[in-house]
């Protein structure tokens, strides 16, 4: 064997960042030869995609658009997964923030708008949080498995929107079409150079948890934690609380991007709020190694490749499927280079192999 | 005749040179063992015998042919095999198992002559296991057992010992090294890696001490003795004793009454325990390992569910207080686990961090304060002495000792007036160990209330005032540690009760 594979001492942030854009740029060149079987020039098709995202003022608005809820939705992911405590359930957070949210606009419309829409916005927050909360509930006091029950969770409150869609809430002037009728303008947010308010939420927010996790004790307690709960017990750290007010805060900020997107968005409260947001948000989560900074990159990526997946779909007739392939080919590259991050190869006998753990 | 024979060995790391030319030479039939401190080299040139380092320099001969290793499995194939000191088993499969794991082999399993295979080695080394067995039921010296036969299982002619008694009791030492005897009669060459000096003169033909990445000396056991190795691996002439200080007993900081606690199975694991403890002493634990040391500390630090009793610090009961609250009252806890790193790390966080463990509770307001703890990391590395990257480096990536020093630094530096500390010196070297018994003196003289836990009945005899012995989670006796014998105590820890030592225990 010409190389070997040694565990690597440690990574700097910068680094694992740069490795996963690699198995990005190396997802772009594998699904290239997918695109060339399609019988289509890949960059022609990539160009486009790129033009897809960015290349006029309305598509760029368009990606941002999509980018909030990615953005908001990360952050609340990557502090529970900064306890190891892995939150599949951001789909239903969201759903449930929406729909707290939308209980307020469409109870109370006539409300002025600046009461309506914070009273909305602490629904979504806490309905958010509250759908969190029993998975860590459940964690904490039984250690139950929080992967299985926020993922089932999920599938809980779609279907509850999906009732409330097609039955108590279904708006009877639609004309026997399955809708819960729109917002009224005070229930809507507001934009600000073009696009809604939520890319300045989403900007603070990236800021506020960036401090949190790094300067906060509770950010604190959350990485200790996550490390080792008998270091956390041994500190004096209350893990049970720890855990609930953690999965509070993350679904809470999910619960915020449910808001933002039912008001925003879809004006109205539908099964499609979330749009997957909940599981795109965990590739996100983890390309951005849980960092707040990086998250806002990798949101933005991925909502480019949204965006411009959507418009090489109906630029070169392909169908929906080809375009998520690339999706799925970078989340498969990024889980790949998760290897590299921990591992690296060496050169068999070179003098510098093997710097790494032990005793020197 | 020569075995194994490494010449001029040179290997850097960076701008760091751990071993530069070194040369070893071990014959058949032969316990070789390595003496160094913690950082001398030694498990870099083992690691360079077992394939896993590749040298910049040097050579490597197996009777009398050069070869060169590139992974392990080259290594494995010249019948080396290395136990290293955390073992590498799968937890959830059986001895068996474990054994033909990653062995090349077909499709088909013949266990029944895999099996016959593995006992018959077993039984040729005098190995006690039990096959059918999973790894997470085993004790220690069982999974140490169970190394060994794998490796043996594999063909191994040359054991690698990478400190294999730092985890042992001295029962499990003693079977240790009855294995050892017996694969020095079957021709095997044995490398032991220790500290132990008293281990290192039991068991060894030959000693070759290595300081500071080099050879210092080949000798023969019979020629040399203790003081002599001890002075040539340090470097320079040291005191092998360990002072007692001796202090007027007058307050009492820990008074522990009838304290009984239970595992999670419902047993008993302490049985009603009644001691004192002073300001201004120390008082040791001895017993063998599960005696109920460890539940014993997590006790009083508030980490185990007590059933009944009382624990007064300093006349409050702790009983029913969190971990928090029995903190700020100054009562420290360290455990040194097997692992090293256990409870009072993290291991991903670097010293910094580490330290804010213990201080940012006592912080106000929302936020945490790193500048204070940035300089307690950095007067604790300076103070003792501890080799690391950086303030803000993994501890993970620091040797045992270097972590050691980082968590008893920490709990010094929290000023408590009652330490708990079980281990401290699990695994140092003669100096660094006496630089923690240095600190234990310090701390004594301040007048701090010390209950030590440690396995080495010289060390525990020399350095404490008082001796409690556990077995099974009783007090068999108290002993003067000025009266006290090895033989006595020893007895104690396999469970004779002892009539009341004259002077001792002071209820």
């Amino acid at each position: 064997m010409l190389y070997k594979v040694v565990k690597r001492s440690e990574i700097t942030q910068g680094k694992s960042f740069g490795i996963r854009t690699a198995a990005i740029i190396l997802a772009l060149l594998t699904s290239a030869v997918f695109i060339m079987i399609l019988n289509l020039n890949p960059l022609e098709v990539y160009a486009s995609l790129i033009k897809g995202a960015f290349g006029s003022n309305y598509r760029i608005k368009q990606t941002i658009i999509t980018a909030i809820p990615l953005v908001i939705t990360s952050l609340g992911i990557a502090i529970a997964f900064k306890m190891k405590f892995w939150n599949i359930g951001g789909e239903g957070q969201i759903m449930m923030g929406a729909f707290a949210a939308s209980f307020f606009a469409l109870r109370y419309p006539d409300l002025p708008k600046p009461i309506l829409l914070s009273l909305m916005m602490i629904a979504g927050m806490v309905a958010g949080g509250l759908w969190a909360l029993i998975p860590a509930f459940f964690k904490a006091q039984w250690e139950t498995n929080e992967t299985i029950i926020t993922l089932m969770m999920n599938y809980i409150a779609i279907k509850w929107v999906t009732y409330l869609q097609y039955g108590p809430w279904r708006d009877k002037g639609a004309l026997g079409f399955p809708k819960i009728p729109n917002f009224s303008d005070n229930a809507i947010l507001p934009n600000f150079l073009g696009i809604h308010i939520g890319w300045i939420f989403a900007l603070i927010l990236i800021i506020v948890v960036y401090i949190f996790m790094k300067h906060s004790k509770l950010g604190y307690e959350i990485a200790v934690l996550g490390e080792s709960e008998n270091t956390a017990r041994y500190a004096g750290i209350n893990v049970k609380r720890t855990i609930i007010i953690a999965l509070l805060i993350s679904g809470g900020l999910c619960g915020l991007a449910g808001m933002i997107q039912a008001s925003a968005v879809s004006n109205t409260l539908n099964v499609e709020v979330s749009g997957g947001v909940g599981f795109t948000a965990i590739i996100t989560t983890w390309l951005a190694s849980l960092s707040a900074p990086f998250i806002l990159l990798a949101s933005i990526l991925f909502a480019a490749l949204i965006q411009g997946g959507s418009f090489i779909q109906t630029a070169f007739g392909i169908p929906a499927a080809a375009a998520m392939i690339l999706e799925g080919m970078i989340l498969f590259f990024v889980l790949g280079s998760e290897f590299f991050i921990k591992y690296k190869l060496t050169k068999n006998g070179s003098a510098k192999s093997a710097a790494g753990k032990g005793e020197i | 005749m020569t075995y194994i024979s490494m010449v001029n060995i040179t290997k850097t790391f960076g701008k760091v040179t751990a071993n530069k030319d070194i040369n070893l030479s071990v014959d058949k039939g032969e316990i070789h063992a390595l003496l160094g401190e913690n950082g001398a080299g030694k498990s870099t040139l083992m690691n360079m015998l077992s394939g896993i380092y590749f040298p910049d320099s040097g050579s490597i001969f197996i009777n009398q042919t050069e070869v060169k290793f590139n992974s392990p499995k080259d290594s494995i194939q010249a019948g080396i095999g290395m136990i290293h000191q955390h073992f590498k088993l799968v937890e959830v499969l059986s001895a068996q198992e474990n054994i033909i794991l990653g062995q090349q082999m077909g499709f088909f399993l013949n266990k029944k002559a895999i099996r016959n295979k593995i006992l018959e080695i077993a039984q040729k080394f005098q190995l006690d296991i039990d096959l059918g067995k999973k790894v997470y039921e085993m004790s220690v010296g069982e999974k140490q057992n169970l190394e060994i036969l794998k490796v043996l299982y594999r063909g191994a002619k040359i054991l690698i010992l990478d400190e294999p008694t730092a985890v042992l009791t001295p029962q499990e030492t003693a079977k240790l090294f009855k294995i050892m005897r017996r694969m020095k009669e079957e021709g095997c060459a044995v490398i032991f890696i220790s500290h132990k000096m008293n281990e290192v003169m039991e068991i060894s033909d030959k000693i070759t001490v290595l300081h500071k990445g080099q050879t210092v000396a080949t000798l023969e056991k019979n020629m040399t003795n203790p003081q002599e190795l001890t002075e040539l691996m340090v470097g320079h002439p040291v005191d092998l004793s360990i002072k007692r200080l001796d202090r007027q007993r007058d307050t009492i900081t820990l008074k522990v009454r009838d304290l009984k606690v239970e595992n999670n199975e419902g047993i008993e694991v302490l049985k009603g325990l009644n001691f004192d403890l002073y300001a201004g002493e120390i008082l040791s634990i001895a017993g063998i390992a599960g005696s109920g040391q460890k539940e014993l500390c997590e006790a009083i630090a508030g980490l185990y569910p007590i059933k009944s009793g009382q624990i007064l610090f300093k006349e409050e009961n702790l009983v029913g207080k969190n971990p928090k609250e029995i903190i700020a009252k100054g009562v420290s806890m360290s455990f040194i686990p097997e692992d090293r790193l256990g409870m009072g790390l993290v291991a991903a966080m670097g010293i910094v961090d580490n330290v804010l463990l213990k201080q940012y509770q006592k912080e106000k307001g929302f936020f945490v304060d790193r500048k204070p703890a940035v300089l307690k990391a950095k007067e604790i590395i300076k103070k003792l002495d501890v080799q690391t990257p950086g303030i803000y480096h993994p501890i993970r990536d620091l040797s045992g000792g270097n972590i050691q020093k980082v968590l008893l630094g920490r709990e010094l530096d929290t000023n408590p007036e009652l330490l708990i500390t079980a281990y401290p010196v699990r695994g140092l070297d003669i100096n660094t160990c006496h630089k923690i018994y240095d600190l234990l003196n310090e701390e004594k003289q301040k007048g701090v209330a010390i209950l030590y836990i440690a396995e080495d009945l010289d060390s525990l005899i020399a350095l404490s005032d008082r001796i409690l012995v556990l077995s099974n989670g009783e007090i068999t006796g108290v002993v003067d540690a000025r009266k006290a014998t090895k033989e006595q105590i020893g007895l104690m820890m396999l469970g004779e009760k002892i009539k009341e030592t004259e002077g001792a225990y002071a209820v």
